[in-house]
């Protein structure tokens, strides 16, 4: 039989995005990570040219979250109060290739820490790490940008990845990443056309595009992950079809989202058709990263260590141009 | 290729009868154009017109159906993104048995895949087949685990084993249990009318498109429709890279040896590789995966994956209208309002949860949608809120008369509090994740 594969090519791609500075470049990492360019849909290289493979980041903690699975905590229990020696574990042990530090502890219901307080705890993570950082905040809109115009100047100059604004807040913010020269997350609520409105009111701002990833929402297996991966497909479809204001790198954050399911705690003695406590975070973790990964993921922030390595094996395999057999 | 509505039309009997469940004879001819129906449902329809339609209203890619107890169907997709229209027949899961492993392990795997079901959404989710390889011992060895799969379980086989000797035995003891066989090796005439006479579904394995394809062509051009494609790959990307030119060949290109269902079979590797082949294969065309032990933790994962992927993106998937106890309630505890959008009801639940209060939630029926879009559409308004709860006697269960709406609703609570004598309504947060911080400000019984 003779086979001609069918192709199809697109005419858009995907920005570059560089995350972290090095020392000649004004920042204090050993290295820069940079995410996006992909011209075709992920693994399909039988049609695009090789792209940035996607990164995996590990996050560390303010304030510990209060409901940290058990199955988590054995990897981390004497660290977690400490986010630069737990940053330092991230990457040394496990292979973190970027850190997130999430200051929920700021939220003035969740302990209310200073800005200040915010940004010594960026700093110590800063110098304990020489990776890039990116920086997770809230909801509370007053709060996080006090938190973040601080964290940002007190990063200056680093190009962290401030993690997120949204449509009803992100002026500040965005503003401080143009001022101290760092990259943006802009996050949506599981929806195209808001996704766009985004990117184009930071555009109006003329943040430049090359430092912006957008988020489209991460939602946990079993608890809408259908909605974000489908609206992942269509945004990377679209943005590769030619529309700039969707041609963005996608992060997403499966590490939270799973370690706040009941799936990721409850015990195998409560629920029997469940199985093994002791695994069942790590699949249900490392099956949403799969899933959303295939539907076009460029930057996965992670919180199982097992989770970490395993999906970085299938990043190499997946993300290496092979001819079709 | 595809016929166009009007080729279709000039070969139907125009009479307008509408015995095929469609008024006119045109609107039959546009639905068969657009694959959303088959001219079987004409009982009136010419054998030229069977002829020359049958070929082009065959779907792009063949139903397959493998058991008979419990049936798995896989196939006739007709998309490649589950946005464009809803992946319809769900990967179907298949645990291996090995005639290496002994008959007391086998047997106890047997017991534990067919005793096994897991609740989500209303819905039992299970193991779908089991593939049983015989890589060791004669072929009474074979025949006797396909015989105990036969009596003690209801799910569907899958006989991995290419000899032809062996093959037909063990086709005659399955022969009316609807078989597949998957083939490691070219598939021969032998098998070919092996699986015709019984009635079993080959699984091809090839080296490369074209020699897959090759076989698949020698099967089809022998009468045998009821083919599976197992295109194997070095890894994981290599798979994903063949699943994706197969489906995108038979439903874009309408290439016809490679419209069936795909095949993957995982072996080797520790098991978070095996959960992380399976999710993407999941996601990217699979119809079969083969797991090579039963491990109840990793199905519940794959099996949420696979009823999360292949639900339809246009219907939100609905809970049940009722009172949910979170946590460990008492008549005492807190009551809170929301609607029957599974999403809005997982994250609901899930942040009381997280908030560590017990509480009564009464999820009230909206019809699968979430607040904001219920009470735009008038189904989450006071009216039919107070009605739900006098229906559901809510006033009997709890001893409370505070009642929590969700924050992006903070209009209705004058009114429903008009409606509902004696209650006093709660303006909660907007966003579920603030819940557990508002359950600690404010005071709910």
């Amino acid at each position: 039989m003779t086979f001609q594969i069918p192709k199809e090519t697109a005419p858009g791609k995907i920005v570059e995005v560089v995350i972290g500075a090095t020392t000649d470049q004004g920042g204090t990492r050993s290295h820069t990570v940079t995410i996006g360019g992909s011209t075709g849909l992920p693994f399909h290289f039988f049609e695009s040219r090789p792209a940035r493979r996607p990164a995996v980041a590990m996050e560390v903690f303010d304030t510990p979250p209060a409901r940290f699975p058990d199955s988590l905590r054995e990897f981390f229990q004497d660290v977690l109060d400490t986010p630069g020696e737990m940053a330092l574990r991230c990457v040394r042990e496990f292979g973190a290739e970027l850190i997130s530090v999430r200051l929920e502890g700021t939220h003035p219901e969740k302990g209310d820490r200073s800005a200040d307080e915010a940004a010594g705890v960026v700093r110590d993570v800063l110098s304990a790490v020489s990776v890039p950082v990116i920086v997770t905040g809230h909801s509370h809109f007053e709060k996080i940008n006090d938190v973040m115009k601080k964290v940002c100047e007190a990063a200056a100059g680093e190009n962290c990845l401030i993690n997120y604004v949204e449509t009803n807040n992100y002026k500040t913010i965005a503003a401080a990443c143009m001022a101290y020269r760092h990259c943006l997350v802009a996050q949506s609520p599981i929806d195209v056309n808001m996704a766009k409105q985004l990117s184009i009111l930071l555009s109006d701002m003329s943040f430049p595009p090359e430092r912006i990833v957008m988020d489209p929402l991460t939602s946990a297996l079993g608890y809408g992950l259908e909605y974000t991966y489908s609206i992942m497909e269509r945004i990377r479809c679209d943005g590769l079809a030619g529309d700039r204001m969707l041609a963005f790198p996608m992060l997403i954050s499966p590490g939270s989202e799973c370690s706040s399911v009941k799936e990721a705690r409850a015990l195998e003695k409560d629920y029997p058709s469940w199985g093994s406590e002791a695994r069942r975070g790590a699949y249900w973790e490392l099956a949403t990263a799969m899933a959303l990964l295939v539907a076009g993921a460029d930057l996965l922030i992670l919180y199982h260590p097992r989770v970490v390595g395993e999906i970085k094996k299938k990043i190499q395999e997946m993300f290496t141009p092979k001819e079709p057999s | 290729m595809a016929l166009s509505g009007l080729d279709i039309f000039k070969l139907l009997p125009k009479t307008n009868c509408g015995d095929c469940g469609v008024p006119t004879c045109m609107a039959f001819a546009m639905k068969l154009a657009q694959k959303r129906a088959e001219l079987a449902a004409c009982p009136h329809a010419s054998p030229e017109a069977k002829a020359a339609l049958g070929a082009a209203s065959e779907p792009p890619i063949r139903l397959v159906t493998i058991g008979r107890a419990a049936p798995l169907q896989v196939g006739e997709e007709t998309v490649l993104f589950r946005h464009e229209k809803t992946f319809l027949h769900r990967t179907g899961i298949a645990i291996q048995l090995r005639t290496s492993d002994g008959d007391e392990k086998n047997a106890s795997k047997i017991a534990a895949v067919e005793g096994y079901g897991v609740e989500r959404v209303g819905e039992s989710l299970r193991a779908d087949l089991f593939f049983v390889t015989h890589d060791a011992g004669g072929m009474d060895v074979l025949l006797g685990i396909l015989e105990r799969a036969r009596k003690h379980s209801t799910r569907g086989i899958v006989i991995d084993c290419d000899r032809e000797e062996t093959v037909k035995p063990a086709l005659e003891l399955l022969k009316d249990d609807r078989p597949a066989v998957f083939l490691r090796r070219p598939v021969t005439d032998g098998l070919i009318g092996l699986a015709k006479t019984h009635g079993a579904s080959l699984i091809l394995t090839g080296a490369s498109f074209a020699e897959l394809g090759e076989q698949s062509e020698r099967a089809r051009a022998a009468g045998l429709g009821h083919l599976l494609l197992n295109l194997a790959a070095d890894d994981l990307g290599a798979q994903l890279q063949n699943n994706t030119i197969l489906r995108r060949s038979a439903i874009k290109a309408g290439t016809k040896p490679f419209g069936h269902p795909l095949v993957s079979v995982l072996e080797g590797g520790d098991d978070l590789d095996l959960a992380a082949r399976a999710s993407a294969l999941v996601c990217k065309y699979s119809s079969i995966i083969v797991l090579p032990e039963f491990d109840k933790a990793l199905l519940y994962a794959l099996l949420t994956l696979r009823q999360n992927i292949y639900t339809d993106p246009q219907k939100p998937i609905q809970v049940d209208a009722k009172i949910y106890a979170i946590g460990d309630p008492t008549p005492e505890s807190p009551v809170f309002i929301t609607t029957n959008f599974s999403l809005t009801y997982f994250i609901v639940s899930g942040e009381i949860e997280n908030s560590g209060t017990s509480a009564h939630l009464v999820v009230c029926d909206t019809e699968g949608q979430s607040v904001l879009t219920a009470w735009a559409g008038g189904k989450f308004v006071p009216d039919k809120i107070a009605k739900f709860i006098g229906d559901i006697k809510l006033a009997e269960q709890v001893k409370t008369r505070k009642i929590v709406i969700p924050g992006f609703v903070a209009q209705i609570s004058g009114e429903l509090e008009e409606k509902l004598p004696g209650w006093h309504v709660i303006v909660g947060c907007r966003e579920a994740a603030d819940l557990p911080a508002f359950v600690k400000s404010v005071n709910l019984v």
